[in-house]
Order: C-alpha cells, then sequence, then structure tokens
C-alpha cells in the first residue's frame, strides 16, 4: 500500500473511532455549526469533537504543527477532507478565523503573531470577525473612512462597519482603517482588537430570511494598543499596508464562497423525483421540472469538476491569480439557482414560514440567504470587472 | 491525479498547436472548402497526422501506436477545434480505433496498419434519422452462410464519403429500443451492395447517407460478440462523445479569442468598443462558461482513461456542458463582430458553423441533459 493509502486506511479507521454520532449528522445552518469562542452555545458532540480535531490539528489540517495546525500534505489534507465526506463528519470547527485571519497572518504575520493568534484560532477560543465594508463603502471598499488615529502607543478607532458577520458572537475583530486621508488604497491599516473594548457596540440587521447573521458595528474612541505585549502587534503586515492584506483575503473569501456552488452533494433530480412522484417509465412526471433539475444536476457537476480543477491548479501554483473572482462569480451564481429550483421544485410546502413540518421554514429562509452569496465579498458585477481587466485583459476595464 | 495536464501532456499540447496552426490553420480549411474537393479535407495533411503519431494515439504501443488516452486524443482534438483543421481525426483515430481495440487480434491486425501510416479513413455508422437516437437502431444484420447480410440505411454519416471502413452497428436480434441483440461491423464501403450519397454540411464537412442492399459480410467483420454490440458501441460512444466535446471545447476557445482580439482593436464613437462594460460582461462570464467546460471535459475523460464506473455520466455532463458552453461563444462571438460577423471573410462564422456540426454528433446539449437524468434514475 502506498503511503497516502496507508494514511487514507488510518485516517478512516481513527474517524470512525472519534467521530461523536452527532457530529455525523448533517448540519442544519450555520448556527448549527460549531463556532468556539470564549461565550460558546455547544450542542451534543460538537466541543468533543473540536477538542479532539485539534488535538491532532485537524481543525485546521494543512497550517504548520508549531501554529496548531495537522502539518499536513497537500495530498493528506485533501484525503482527510475526502474521508471526512465519506463518513459524514461534521467540519469540527467553523470559524472567520480559520478561513481568513488565519491565513492572511500567515502569509503576512509576524512569527510573533502567529503563535500568539493562530493557536488560539485553531483550538476554537477565540472566535473572529470581520470590519471590512461600510455604509459608504461596498463595491468600492477603499473609500472605507472607519479611522485609527496614532495617539503614540495606542490607536483611537472611531467610525463605523456594517454587513459585520456575527458581530455579536464574535471575540475580536479583524478591521480595515485608515490611517491615512491623503491616501485612498496606500492609507489603510489591518487592525486587530478585541470587541469587549471600551467603545465598540454591535447592532444586529435583520434580514429577508428572518435571520440576522450580520451586524452594524459602532466603534466610538475604542482605544486600540499597538503592542498586546512580547512582541505581538495590533498592526498586520504595515501601517498603510493593510489593502494589501485585504485584497489577499479577499481572495481566499471569494474561493472559499465559490464552494458554496458545489456543495449539497447528490442529483437534486434524484431527491425530488422521489417527493414528487413518478410516470410508468420511472421518469420524475413534470417533464418540465425534469429537464430544469437535469440541467442544474449538469451544472452541479460541472462546477465540482470546475472546483477541482481550480484547487488543484492554484494549489500548483498554475493558476491565474485572478481565477478566484471567476469562481466566486460561478459559484454563487450556481447556488442562487439551485435554490431557485430547489424552491420550485417543493412547491406551496416549503413556502410555510413558520411551521414546525418545514422546520420553521428553513428552506425559504435558506433561498433567501443565497441571494446575498453574489453581493457579499464583491458582487459579481464587480467579480465580472476583475476578470475582464486582469484575464482578458479589456482595456479600460 | 490532479486535474490539470501533466508535462508529457503539455508537450503533446505545444506540439499539436504548432502543428494544426502550421499545416491545418483555417487558411487551410478555406482552401479546401473552396476547392470543393470532394472529401473536405487533404489526405496529405491526414498522412501527416499519421507521421506525428497522432492517428495511433489510442492504438497500444505494441501494435504500433503510441497507446495514450483519451486525454492526450483530447489534447489533439482541441487544437483541431481551434483551428477548424479539417480532418478524419475523430471519426478514425477515435471512435473508430476504439471500436477497433473492442475486437480480436486479427481484427486489428487488419485495420490499425492503414490507420497508423495514414492510408486509411474510418467511419461510424449509427444514426438512421436526424437526431442521435443509438437505443433506436433497426437496420436489420440477418445470418447468411459463414457471415451476415446487412439491410437497410444509416444517414449523416460524419467522413462516410471517403471512409475505406465503417463501423456499422445493427440488429442481429430483438427490435428497436432492446438493450441486447445489437451487433457492431467493420464494413469494406467497396462491398457489392453498399452505395453512398455524400452531402455536405454546413460546417462544410462531409457526411454520406449509406444504404445496405444486401451487403454481406464474414463473421469476422463481427467486433465483439454477435447480440453483445451494445457494449462495444457503449465503447465507441463513451470515446467519441469525450472527444467530441474536447474539439468542441476548442471550437468555443479558438472563437472567444478571436472575438476578444476583435473588441480589443474595433473602435466606435470614438471608443474601443472593448471599454464598453456591456461587452466585458458578457465576455468574462463566457470566458468563465468555458473555464468550467474545459474542466469538465478533462474530468470525463480522466475517469474514462482510470476505467472509472461514472465516466459515462461525466462524459454526457461534459458533451452538454461543452456543447452549451461554446454555443455561447459562437453566437456571442457573430454579434460582438457586428456586420462583419455574418460574412465570409471573417473567420467567425465559420466557428459557428463548425460548432453547430458537432454539437448534433453523437448527441445534442439535450440527448445528453436527458441521459443525465436517465443515469440519476428519474
Amino acid at each position: 500500500m502506498s503511503d497516502i493509502e496507508t494514511f487514507r486506511a488510518e485516517t478512516a479507521a481513527w474517524l470512525e473511532a472519534n467521530c461523536p454520532p452527532e457530529m455525523r449528522e448533517p448540519v442544519v445552518d450555520e448556527s448549527d455549526a460549531c463556532w468556539g469562542g470564549r461565550n460558546p452555545t455547544y450542542k451534543p458532540g460538537q466541543k468533543e469533537w473540536m477538542d479532539i480535531m485539534a488535538e491532532k490539528g485537524w481543525t485546521v489540517p494543512d497550517w504548520p504543527k508549531e501554529y496548531g495546525g495537522g502539518g499536513l500534505s497537500r495530498a493528506e489534507a485533501k484525503v482527510l477532507g475526502q474521508e471526512m465526506g465519506r463518513l459524514k463528519c461534521r467540519s469540527p470547527l467553523s470559524s472567520f478565523g480559520i478561513w481568513m485571519l488565519g491565513p492572511a497572518l500567515l502569509q503576512f504575520g509576524t512569527e510573533e503573531q502567529k503563535k500568539h493568534f493562530l493557536p488560539q484560532i485553531a483550538r476554537g477560543e477565540i472566535r473572529w470577525c470581520q470590519g471590512y465594508s461600510e455604509p459608504g463603502s461596498g463595491s468600492d471598499l477603499a473609500s472605507l473612512q472607519t479611522s485609527a488615529i496614532d495617539q503614540g502607543d495606542h490607536y483611537v478607532v472611531n467610525g463605523q462597519k456594517i454587513w459585520t458577520s456575527y458581530a455579536d458572537k464574535a471575540d475580536w475583530i479583524f478591521c480595515l482603517t485608515r490611517t491615512d486621508k491623503n491616501e485612498k488604497h496606500k492609507g489603510i491599516t489591518f487592525l486587530l482588537f478585541d470587541m469587549a473594548s471600551e467603545g465598540v457596540t454591535t447592532k444586529p440587521i435583520k434580514l429577508i430570511s428572518g435571520a440576522s447573521p450580520f451586524c452594524e458595528t459602532f466603534f466610538d474612541d475604542v482605544k486600540v494598543p499597538k503592542s498586546y505585549g512580547d512582541g505581538i502587534s495590533s498592526v498586520v503586515y504595515e501601517e498603510n499596508k493593510g489593502w494589501d492584506v485585504a485584497k489577499y483575503l479577499l481572495g481566499h473569501e471569494r474561493s472559499m464562497i465559490s464552494g458554496q456552488g458545489g456543495s449539497g452533494g447528490g442529483s437534486l433530480g434524484a431527491k425530488f423525483a422521489d417527493q414528487i412522484g413518478r410516470d410508468e417509465m420511472g421518469r420524475l412526471d413534470d417533464p418540465m421540472l425534469r429537464a430544469d433539475l437535469a440541467d442544474i444536476d449538469i451544472e452541479l457537476l460541472a462546477f465540482r469538476a470546475m472546483a477541482e480543477r481550480f484547487g488543484d491548479t492554484f494549489k500548483a501554483g498554475l493558476c491565474h491569480p485572478a481565477q478566484p473572482n471567476m469562481m466566486k462569480y460561478v459559484g454563487t451564481e450556481l447556488n442562487k439557482s439551485r435554490y431557485e429550483l430547489i424552491m420550485t421544485a417543493g412547491g406551496s410546502e416549503v413556502l410555510e414560514w413558520e411551521s414546525e413540518a418545514t422546520n420553521g421554514g428553513l428552506t425559504a429562509r435558506d433561498w433567501l440567504r443565497t441571494k446575498a452569496n453574489s453581493i457579499e465579498g464583491g458582487t459579481s458585477e464587480v467579480m465580472l470587472n476583475v476578470v475582464s481587466k486582469q484575464i482578458l485583459q479589456l482595456p479600460g476595464a | 491525479m490532479p486535474l490539470f495536464l501533466n508535462e508529457d501532456q503539455q508537450m503533446l499540447q505545444d506540439s499539436a498547436a504548432d502543428f494544426m496552426k502550421g499545416e491545418g490553420d483555417v487558411a487551410h480549411f478555406r482552401e479546401f472548402r473552396d476547392k470543393n474537393c470532394k472529401d473536405g479535407f487533404s489526405h496529405d495533411l491526414w498522412k501527416k497526422f499519421a507521421e506525428m503519431g497522432f492517428t495511433g494515439i489510442l492504438i497500444s504501443e505494441d501494435e504500433g501506436g503510441l497507446g495514450l488516452g483519451h486525454v492526450e486524443a483530447g489534447v489533439v482534438l482541441e487544437q483541431i477545434g481551434r483551428n477548424l483543421t479539417p480532418s478524419p481525426f475523430l471519426t478514425t483515430a477515435v471512435a473508430g480505433v476504439e471500436a477497433l481495440n473492442a475486437g480480436g487480434q486479427a481484427m486489428r491486425e487488419k485495420y490499425f496498419p492503414g490507420i497508423l501510416s495514414g492510408d486509411s479513413v474510418l467511419a461510424v455508422a449509427i444514426d438512421e434519422g436526424a437526431k442521435h437516437r443509438p437505443d433506436q437502431i433497426s437496420m436489420a444484420a440477418t445470418r447468411e452462410g459463414n457471415g451476415f447480410k446487412l439491410d437497410g440505411k444509416k444517414q449523416f454519416v460524419v467522413q462516410g464519403g471517403s471512409a475505406d471502413t465503417l463501423i456499422v452497428a445493427a440488429r442481429t436480434s430483438g427490435s428497436a429500443g432492446d438493450d441486447k441483440g445489437l451487433t457492431l461491423f467493420a464494413v469494406d464501403t467497396s462491398s457489392d451492395g453498399l452505395s453512398r450519397n455524400s452531402v455536405r454540411l454546413v460546417d462544410s464537412a462531409v457526411a454520406a447517407h449509406v444504404e445496405f442492399d444486401g451487403v454481406i459480410v464474414d463473421a469476422d467483420a463481427v467486433i465483439g460478440e454477435v447480440d453483445e454490440g451494445d457494449a462495444v458501441l457503449k465503447r465507441m460512444l463513451n470515446a467519441g462523445r469525450a472527444g467530441s466535446a474536447a474539439e468542441t471545447v476548442g471550437v468555443g476557445a479558438g472563437s472567444m479569442d478571436i472575438t476578444i482580439d476583435y473588441v480589443k482593436g474595433r473602435k466606435q464613437f470614438d471608443k474601443i468598443i472593448g471599454t464598453f462594460q456591456a461587452l466585458q460582461h458578457r465576455l468574462s462570464h463566457l470566458y468563465s462558461e468555458m473555464e468550467v467546460a474545459r474542466a469538465t471535459v478533462l474530468k470525463a475523460q480522466q475517469m474514462l482513461d482510470e476505467g472509472s464506473d461514472k465516466a459515462e455520466l461525466m462524459i454526457s455532463v461534459a458533451k452538454a456542458k461543452a456543447g452549451k458552453a461554446a454555443a455561447l461563444s459562437v453566437k456571442e462571438g457573430v454579434q460582438m463582430h457586428g456586420g462583419v460577423g455574418m460574412t465570409d471573410e471573417y473567420d467567425i462564422g465559420l466557428y459557428m458553423k463548425r460548432d453547430r456540426a458537432l454539437a448534433e454528433f453523437m448527441g445534442d446539449a439535450n440527448y445528453h441533459t436527458n441521459l443525465v437524468a436517465e443515469m440519476h434514475g428519474y
């Protein structure tokens, strides 16, 4: 047996032995996932699963071991993902620290920052949120106004962020602030601070889905130390160079969001044929709906191949640097189409907004949630602008 | 296996690209179209395909070929698509050879030397009507002496006019719609009772309507087993469909590239039209669709080479997705060229015509979408 196949067998056996049964049930929605943090709400099995995975470094399998990661090779991390998928093991920890801040620190952080912040993220001790958008700075993010004024050993932060995911539940924030008013892109600083600081308030925003995953976040003379001791700076990379970090992270966010298009596992058509009914040939008995479902099944399988190719070329350094924008565009548009069809196939039943039968209108709420996919992290239109300019090199784009 | 070309495949791509561009580009295509030659392609060029080793791409090394797989066949086909190179490569070296690979040693020894030397041209005779319906084959092959007698018609046999050998699917038992009862034959086109009516298609390729009027073939013309032709047919269709999907990606990519070049040069309202967001977003959408199609086709070919039992599903996904993406490419291409897109002088219209013909070959997007539903059990 090759090394990788030995690894696969051992991994599968370990997962079988250690994954709690509750953690092998599908995640219902974002609130059903394990987010960790200083004030966690754990459901049965979540903490055990997170802790035992963190002990192996497998909450962040491909991070280096010295920062709390698993130190796995690309191939091993892929195998772990495949085996977790096959055995239906949940992800042990959902975290903006893992998805976003971690990669930024690995790329731009100092050794002290990595040693301090990364293990906390890996163990799920600190829940992070992202302070990017502002009421006047959406697609044109670099026009942001939240200011951080240098006061010697600390900054004073004033301003407002919007669409801050789970700001009301987060412990710390990584935040884009303006440190130079005379520059646009070159006047932005990437700052880390505690959400428990005096002057930070959050206000959840009620969405069309009824849920409030996003907040408005207000900073009123928030004092942010320049150093957290032991050479741990609150600034990632350098003052006024935060846009480099932000751009890098947007790339990550885009590829992360794009992955949603391919999620959801099996054939939609097969699932709905069982629910809706079949003709004497065994075909879904609504021919137009059947055709639409087959179209989406094709798009989902095609996108899965694209995601695999994107991942492989990305890791091998063969992928165009702007390709995550294309992935984000395709993946989010596909996810929206998928949910439109899920609503159509579900008929009147999925319209029930509060009843127990629909788990409180879960499908309808998810459908509405998907509409944000092509807005958050850069709109589809911005993605197409980036592809036009950077990949197709169209003039004036 | 990572989902991108390895170093060897990359080298093959480079040499196929140089070859098609150098020997079989659009100017070459126009030359053969305009001289109205009976076969629609250059036999000299086909000989050069053979010298490059391309005709033996799916023939084993022991038998004198390159012993490569469907990924590599696709690499060559994408370049054929990009350059609109007229050749019988898809029907001969991909679909035809894959059918013969299911045949016995004597059969392979009989046909492979001619294919390897570029002297032989093969065509596949499946369809009996305007739409691809391989499950509805009704042409009869009845036992006669030591062999079979073929009666019936095959339609739209691409390269059927120039082929010396046809791979023919006929019914030895059962009736249209039955899984079993098909048999595949390798039939010499000079056989008594076989007549061909060549027709030029919209893309200037030549197809033949073939009539079999009591054509007698030996038992050793049977590929595989009598009444068990469905397996051989499936193998040939898988190869042909994956291959045509790869060529389709080439057509779509070629069309997209010349369109992007065009909008970068054309000025209206004192501006390069490529600066207009109305065009930029559509081109970026097209680029995205082509990227997804390319990944899907490569995935299908890798699965076919690995012998995956899900390969057939992915091939239909690839044929449908590549078909839709390339159709978008040629339609946007003509529209963005504006008036000159309607002229014969500009190449974009040639891509549109080629795409239309390829889309129909071995099943269009609708056909394969239906297959995907069936394979998913709905």
